[in-house]
């Protein structure tokens, strides 16, 4: 089922999920972004990409609201996360779900409960009604019954990003945030969590950010890349295209040996002459 | 337009009974009307042979869909009208069976197993506890040799924040206890024209008892708590055992420093603080008997016979490596999550201050025939 399930639910006159607008971050003298614009329509599945320190994750946080950016506006749903009051923003949230790079289970809480609690924040459904639904989250990620019970720490790294994955959708959001959402897994894991995200994409069609440095994760979830460099987006847009923009980073990002290897694993019969034959 | 979930009923001529149900079904609109969507599809679901008509259900999601599922009893019904794009939902809850939640009887002897884990572990935390001194105690035969290894800088950075950062608090504390002391003593020993005896009273009970045991409460909490967090936030980080593998022991860097520091430090803090508290005691004592400041402290050395000082020191040193022990002991038994970082800094601090009551009670047994001057 490619047709996606459900539409966003924007008004048709906001059709952009996510507007930055001339947005600056600032560390005392340290520049990281210098009117940096960007937007993201519902349903994409869009990458940040860039070097170490070019703000990947701080964009994401500011994306969030968790950093105030120095200057410039982002606007979720066509809301400004600055200045709205603290009721919108409210609603903002749970319209979202977050995949932290490490998890961020609570710790003391079990994985059931874990997945339980922002249903219960709601407290609108009552017990029963939140046991199915979180048996059919775990089923959603793959994760078995027995592991319901358990803590955190007694999880392996991909059973942590699955629950994690699993909290993240139970509130059914529109935009999902993913932070570096295969790290730590090994390859096997990593590519089934790839599929794992993949078929519920195309289930629920949900918008999609991610960050990320797999270029395999990359290749398989994306179908826009912005790049980071330079302080601002520097490409932003198809990946056959920004593979072919001519910049030293996207050289040595996509064109290294690795990324070769990803991107003709991918795209084996490529439209244009993005990699030479003889290199392939 | 999309328009708020909606159940109707209805009775279509041949087709029998027909619920329909419209609108957004999804958690946007139903976190508003959950309950009373959920009484209306209980209410017209029991009833056997009806159409359930959702093709004008405009927007569905899982939580739409379990609701609408449970009010079937969990099965899809015989007559259902569905828009495809929906059916996945559906597809997904007839998949997820149910969960059966594992009983357990009620465990009377539970109380008894609690007390017996309770001194099991009790004895497993002392065995620990010697066990770390042991080992700390071993690994520093090395410094024996050669001494230019040893961590004197941690040491010495350890006395600083131990001890040098904690001269404010100690003294306002002493301070105030000096205060109290000779206020309530000297309302009584006025009743019995016993003025004199306030520089025996306030001397032997501070320098001797009351000095060390306030100071090594101040830093069992102070300083204590600080460790245990330490350590155990640098084994949730695997520092210990990125240390372990570069072969440095975790017990000289990071633990001899603290109980060497702490052993250097609490004696100094304790003359210290007694110190103040005699003041504020003599200025109390001023202030309620009219012993002049002077007069006070020429008495004391009299009054005090000079071992109470080096009794109260040498406690100084042992509850400082007590509780540098303690605290070192509880953060390197933490487990990587908050939970156990919490319990683990308040265990930490109250088996420390049990730990330094337990020794000055020892203390006291041991030297009750020393020191103490009799007229």
């Amino acid at each position: 089922m490619n047709e996606p399930a459900r539409r966003p639910a924007i008004a048709p006159s906001i059709p952009a999920v996510i507007q930055i607008e001339g947005l600056w971050t600032q560390f005392d003298d340290h520049v990281v972004h210098r009117d940096l614009d960007l937007v993201v329509m519902a349903g994409e599945v869009v990458s940040l990409v860039g070097g170490s320190g070019s703000g990947k994750t701080t964009l994401m946080r500011q994306m969030l609201g968790l950093e105030t950016p120095a200057r410039g506006s982002v606007k979720i749903f066509g809301i400004p996360l600055q200045g709205s009051p603290a009721r919108t923003l409210k609603k903002i949230r749970k319209r979202w779900g977050v995949l932290f790079q490490q998890g961020a289970l609570y710790s003391a809480l079990s994985v059931y409960d874990n997945i339980a609690l922002p249903l219960r924040e709601l407290r609108v459904f009552d017990e029963d009604f939140i046991r199915d639904l979180v048996m059919l989250k775990l089923d959603m990620v793959g994760i078995e019954r027995r592991h319901a019970g358990k803590m955190p720490a007694d999880l392996s790294g991909g059973m942590v990003k699955r629950i994690a994955l699993a909290r993240a959708l139970v509130l059914e959001p529109e935009l999902v945030f993913l932070d570096e959402p295969t790290a730590g897994l090994d390859p096997d894991r990593s590519d089934s969590f790839v599929r794992l995200i993949e078929a519920l994409h195309s289930k629920l069609g949900f918008t999609v950010v991610m960050v990320t440095h797999d270029l395999d994760t990359l290749v398989s979830l994306s179908n826009k890349v912005a790049v980071l460099a330079e302080q601002r987006v520097l490409v932003y847009g198809p990946l056959e295209e920004v593979a072919r923009t001519d910049h030293p980073f996207i050289h040595s990002f996509f064109l290294g040996e690795r990324g070769l290897r990803a991107l003709s694993a991918a795209k084996e019969p490529s439209s244009g002459p993005l990699v030479p034959a003889a290199d392939r | 337009m999309i328009r708020e979930p909606e159940v109707r009923a209805s009775s279509k001529g041949d087709s029998g009974n027909v619920i329909a149900l419209l609108g957004a079904w999804d958690i946007r609109s139903l976190e508003r009307e959950a309950r009373s969507l959920q009484r209306a599809l209980r209410e017209r679901g029991r009833a056997r042979e009806v159409c359930w008509d959702l093709s004008g259900v405009q927007r569905l999601d899982h939580i739409g869909a379990l609701l609408i599922w449970r009010a079937w009893g969990k099965v899809r019904p015989a007559r259902i009208e569905l828009r495809p794009e929906h059916a996945i939902f559906f597809a997904n809850l007839e998949g997820t069976g149910a969960l059966v939640p594992g009983r357990r009887g009620t465990d009377w002897l539970a109380p008894v197993r609690g007390l017996g884990d309770l001194m099991l572990e009790a004895v497993a935390h002392m065995a620990d506890i010697v066990r770390l001194l042991g080992q700390m105690l071993i690994d520093s035969m090395v410094l024996l040799r050669n001494p230019a290894l040893g961590p004197w800088r941690e040491i010495s950075a350890s006395v600083y924040r131990i001890g040098t950062q904690a001269l404010g608090i100690t003294a306002a504390v002493g301070f105030l206890i000096g205060i109290v002391l000779s206020y309530l003593s000297s309302e009584q020993l006025k009743a019995f024209g016993a003025d004199a005896f306030i520089v025996n009273i306030l001397g032997i009970g501070i320098i001797r008892e009351l000095g060390p045991v306030i100071c090594a409460v101040l830093v069992a909490g102070r300083s204590g708590s600080a460790i245990t967090a330490q350590l155990g936030v640098m084994r949730v980080t695997e520092e210990l055992d990125a240390l372990a593998v570069m072969g440095i022991p975790y017990t000289v860097r990071l633990i001899l420093p603290k109980v060497l520091a702490l052993a250097i430090a609490m004696p100094l803090l304790i003359v210290w603080s007694s110190g103040i508290a005699l003041l504020g005691g003599a200025i109390s004592a001023k202030l309620q008997l009219g012993m002049s400041v002077a007069d006070f402290l020429n008495g004391l050395p009299a009054a005090v016979p000079i071992v109470n000082l080096w009794l109260g020191v040498g406690k100084g040193v042992v509850f400082g490596a007590l509780i540098a022990l303690v605290a070192c002991h509880f953060g390197i038994r933490i487990k990587p999550n908050t939970e156990s970082l919490g319990a683990g800094t308040t265990n930490s601090v109250v088996a420390s201050i049990t730990t330094v009551i337990v020794a000055d009670s020892a203390f006291a047994v041991m030297f009750n025939d020393v020191g103490i001057a009799l007229l």
